[in-house]
């Protein structure tokens, strides 16, 4: 499936000074996986919710922080 | 030339009172990946590159004054009523000493906005592709400074904001794509 973040778990040496944090994420928003934008995306019902996440295209939205990690999920 | 409208692009509400948090967003105001280095640099850069792609460079550069407008106003907030004691604490006493509550393009470490943080190498793929690199470092910016804010009024606001260096990203990638194209070919399909 795809995501918008990607996971990946660095090396863990015993003599680490913090407590360790497991897995690691970076974001990858749709900019990187659309090339040129297809004509007729379909667009945000309403201009108040285009606003609201930025772009007219829901396709082009990229939620952060992370909604897996307990981010506020963008309605 | 341009036409003004005074308001925001989008609103911004600030609901903590919280000078540490503007120390943070001067990055954005005066940094090397700010807003001021955007809009500058797509502004300059438009001379020099082919027509097709001039036009996106003035409306992103226009826009990216207008997100400069938001960041000074969340800067404003923050700080418009602390008090020097507050600020200190929050790590801008040398600030207040040298600008009082004014701002001042600057970076979050206090270094002053310089044109070294610009390219115009005048090569079109290079400087879009620089571009491209600007708004991934500002949207990678807004990140950390949402991770560092609790403060939900603001980030939403900031969301707004790391959004927008999304469609820009976006539409540089297209501009990339349409001086590639090899337009003048006939194609057979």
């Amino acid at each position: 499936m795809f995501t918008q973040f990607k996971y990946w778990k660095p090396y863990i040496s015993p003599f680490d000074p913090c407590k360790p944090i497991k897995v690691k994420s970076y974001s990858t928003p749709p900019q990187l996986y659309m090339g040129f934008q297809p004509p007729g995306l379909p667009q945000y019902p309403t201009p108040k919710e285009a606003l609201k996440s930025g772009t007219l295209w829901p396709q082009l939205f990229s939620p952060y922080p992370d909604p897996q990690k307990g981010g506020m999920k963008h309605e | 030339m341009w036409y003004y409208e005074k308001k925001l692009q989008y609103p911004v509400k600030v609901s903590t009172c919280n000078p540490t948090l503007a120390k943070y967003l001067i990055e954005q105001y005066g940094g090397a990946d700010g807003e001021l280095a955007a809009a500058l640099r797509y502004m300059n850069q438009r001379y020099t590159i082919p027509d097709k792609v001039v036009g996106l460079l003035t409306d992103i550069a226009t826009e990216e004054f207008s997100h400069l407008e938001m960041i000074a106003t969340m800067i404003y907030k923050l700080t418009k009523d602390a008090t020097p004691e507050m600020l200190k604490e929050a790590g801008l006493g040398e600030h207040y000493a040298n600008h009082d509550r004014a701002l001042f393009y600057q970076n979050a470490a206090g270094s002053p906005f310089t044109a070294t943080y610009i390219q115009a190498k005048g090569d079109p793929i290079a400087d879009l592709y620089e571009d491209i690199a600007a708004e991934e470092k500002a949207r990678a910016t807004y990140q950390w400074i949402i991770d560092l804010s609790d403060d939900t009024d603001l980030n939403d606001s900031l969301k707004f904001l790391r959004e927008r260096e999304v469609v820009h990203s976006q539409r540089f990638r297209e501009a990339v794509e349409i001086l590639k194209d090899d337009r003048d070919r006939k194609k057979f399909f």
